[in-house]
């Protein structure tokens, strides 16, 4: 099986041990993995911000980028999310239907395509669980606690797996982190509380790390907990499911 | 007062309201365990989900029929003995309102609570023709006296803290100084408010849901004072926006056991009050407000919100409502839905509310009656940067961000892009006087992107 690896772009320029952990994660399940070296980004902040219209040629990229790939795979809920709503060209419709219909968040991958039963990764730490909004609500990676429905989370199935991990419990389990792409500085003072109040609720129910599969998310919480002096970190699940956080 | 002058956006307003954090935690606790009280009586009913995609398509039959029922509830509450008007925005409707107050000559009315109205600014409307309207619910009495708008449709006065509604009440009342019992302060207006129902001959109400079989509107208050505003006045005058109505009276089989326990986590108002016509030597007045509503019926990508029932939901679910407050949306209606409803009415004066959000979604979750709200908001900020209702800085910003981002080459040379990344994303809005930075540390730029090195470990 051959699958695209779309690294958002911010991932590409300031975390690229989210994307290496992403890529030999699958390499380990048997995945032949491809990364399209001319791929940039999804339009997702432009689009967020009311300019979809200008998107036109991300788009046509990241058509070029991912035509033909038996799935797309990407560590972010936030920008699979974008694609699959939204990602159009006037005269590639139905190579654009088909990337809506295959791209992944890398969990969802993990869980619902490669049936991943056991991880060979050892992390011996309290870990708190941001589920992030989109990959939640939006690609349905966990059930969202307004819904009166069964409970489920691919994340903290996968989470799971790992050895020694102690999953702590969260006073809301699925409030945002308040990020919110640039409402993380168009409204400074609500996205700075909201980050700082989601933190605060993992530090009081102990958590050595916070993760999750948005690291749009934890580049804001990890922002806020360096700007503390906490010695919590926030590491991407990516990482912790690979065995290489470095801490 | 010159309005451009002094106009607020929702940022600078949060940012206000968050200048005391002790606050924005007290107001964030109180909302979220409403939040928290309606999750435990929306779990006690295993069909919960049922009950809102049945709302939901019930309202979809009324706003895809609109016309017809309207014409049938117009036609039965006639029939009942009722005198039905057609106000085709707030000026006509503050219009009719005032002509039936001025037929009876009075100055001084009650009005339970309707978000119409506020919608509407009746209140300042009529108080410049010179009548004063007594507000009977008890938290719109408070901020009323406060000489504020509501900052919250289900709970006016939700921002208020108990001590400061005791000094409130000292200033206005006369309760003793220092008091700030509950109770206490509800007996005080409890009598001051009697006073004014036994001599108002004319109660304004709101209306919850107007059945258009039968020609009834339905109100639901938990003090009451609907009921006794109505059946102490000689003049009733119920007024409603046009997408109140239901189709049967079954119909409330659903939407009553939907309305409280997602506004308040209670399984039903303590009163849902039926009026259907006037008793004897009694007149009752209902007015149908348009103000923008057949317009966005028009509209397919908004016409949705129009189903909702103003439970508040949204609003005590919305992790920025919370930590903003009601006063931030500078709209009649707050939160999440006031944000989808504002640019409705006034483009240029709402262009901020669509951006008060992160999209996280857990507002169209709550809602009784499924109205996909943070895709509207997503669809607003699309309609508002087209049509020129975004800052250019903004616009310029996303502009450059859309060149590089589209061109591989570009992005690559700008890799020495990490410098790039630092300064346009994010941050695009503003990198002058960096706001990340006030709050929290910027990422590190690592030693090389991944594409470097997947170029040296993958490709080799």
């Amino acid at each position: 099986m051959t699958v695209g690896l779309f690294i958002p772009c911010y991932i590409d320029q300031f975390y690229p041990q989210v994307a290496i952990a992403s890529l030999e994660l699958l390499e380990k399940h048997g995945v032949n993995v491809v990364f399209p070296e001319r791929q940039t980004c999804c339009g997702q902040p432009m689009a967020n911000s009311g300019f979809e219209h200008l998107t036109h040629s991300s788009n046509e990229l990241f058509i070029d980028n991912f035509s033909g790939f038996e799935y797309i795979v990407s560590p972010s809920g936030s920008c699979a999310l974008h694609v699959k709503d939204h990602l159009h060209a006037d005269k590639r419709e139905h190579e654009a239907t088909a990337i809506r219909g295959r791209i992944m968040e890398l969990t969802e991958f993990l869980v619902d395509v490669l049936h991943v039963k056991t991880l060979p990764a050892n992390f011996p730490h309290r870990v708190g669980l941001h589920q992030s909004c989109h990959g939640q609500r939006g690609l349905k990676l966990a059930q969202m606690s307004e819904l009166v429905a069964p409970p489920f989370s691919k994340s903290e199935q996968l989470l799971r797996m790992v050895g020694g991990l102690e999953l702590i419990p969260l006073d809301r389990r699925d409030e945002c982190c308040g990020f919110g792409g640039t409402f993380c500085v168009a409204e400074e003072a609500v996205s700075a509380k909201m980050g700082k109040d989601r933190i605060a609720d993992h530090i009081q129910h102990g958590a050595e790390y916070i993760t999750g599969s948005d690291m749009s998310c934890l580049m804001h919480l990890e922002g806020i907990l360096r700007r503390q002096n906490s010695n919590v970190k926030a590491v991407h699940i990516a990482e912790i499911l690979n065995g290489n956080v470095n801490a | 007062m010159n309005e451009q002058a002094t106009f607020k956006d929702h940022a600078t307003l949060a940012d206000k309201f968050n200048a005391d954090e002790p606050r924005v935690n007290w107001h964030d606790k109180t909302l979220w365990f409403i939040r928290e009280k309606r999750d435990r009586a929306a779990w006690q009913l295993a069909e919960w989900e049922t009950l809102r995609e049945t709302a939901s398509k019930i309202k979809d039959n009324v706003l895809s029929n609109l016309p017809t029922y309207l014409e049938q509830f117009e036609a039965q509450a006639k029939a009942n003995g009722v005198t039905v008007h057609w106000a085709a925005d707030a000026a006509e409707h503050n219009a009719i309102v005032h002509s039936i107050i001025k037929k009876q000559g009075v100055t001084r009315i009650v009005k339970s609570k309707s978000m119409l109205t506020e919608e509407c600014h009746m209140n300042e409307y009529l108080a410049k023709q010179g009548i004063d309207v007594i507000d009977t619910d008890l938290g719109e009495r408070i901020v009323q006296l406060a000489g504020e708008p509501p900052s919250h449709i289900v709970l006016p006065c939700i921002h208020w803290k108990k001590e400061e509604i005791g000094q409130l009440f000292h200033e206005h009342l006369g309760t003793p100084k220092g008091m700030a019992d509950p109770q206490f302060l509800t007996a005080a207006a409890r009598e001051h408010l009697r006073e004014r129902f036994l001599t108002s001959p004319i109660a304004i109400t709101g209306v919850n849901f107007a059945v258009a079989e039968t020609g009834e509107v339905v109100v639901c208050t938990n003090e009451g004072n609907a009921d006794l505003g109505v059946q102490l006045a000689d003049v009733h005058i119920a007024c409603m926006g046009i997408e109140k109505l239901i189709p049967q009276r079954q119909h409330l089989g659903v939407f009553l056991r939907l309305l409280t326990r997602s506004a308040t986590g209670q399984p039903i108002t303590t009163y849902s009050s039926h009026f259907r016509k006037p008793r004897v030597g009694q007149e009752m007045h209902i007015v149908l407000v348009d103000n923008g509503r057949s317009t966005r019926l028009g509209s397919d990508d908004f016409r949705n919100a129009l189903k909702c029932i103003r439970c508040g939901a949204c609003m005590n679910t919305c992790p920025v409502y919370r930590r903003s407050g009601g006063h931030s949306y500078h709209y009649a209606i707050a939160g999440p839905i006031g944000s989808i409803l504002a640019p409705g009415l006034d483009m240029k004066k709402h262009a901020d509310l669509p951006f008060a959000s992160t999209l996280c979604g857990s507002c169209s979750n709550v809602c009784p009656v499924k109205i996909d709200i943070h895709d509207q908001l997503y669809k607003w900020r699309q309609v508002l940067a087209k049509e020129g209702h975004v800052s250019s800085t903004k616009k310029i910003g996303m502009q450059g961000m859309a060149a590089v981002l589209s061109r591989p080459g570009v992005y690559n040379i700008a890799g020495a892009a990490g410098r790039w990344f630092m300064k346009h994303l994010p941050f695009v809005v503003n990198n002058r006087l960096n706001p990340w930075y006030k709050q929290r540390e910027m990422p590190a730029v690592p030693k090389q992107a991944f594409r470097e090195w997947y170029k040296e470990n993958r490709k080799k």
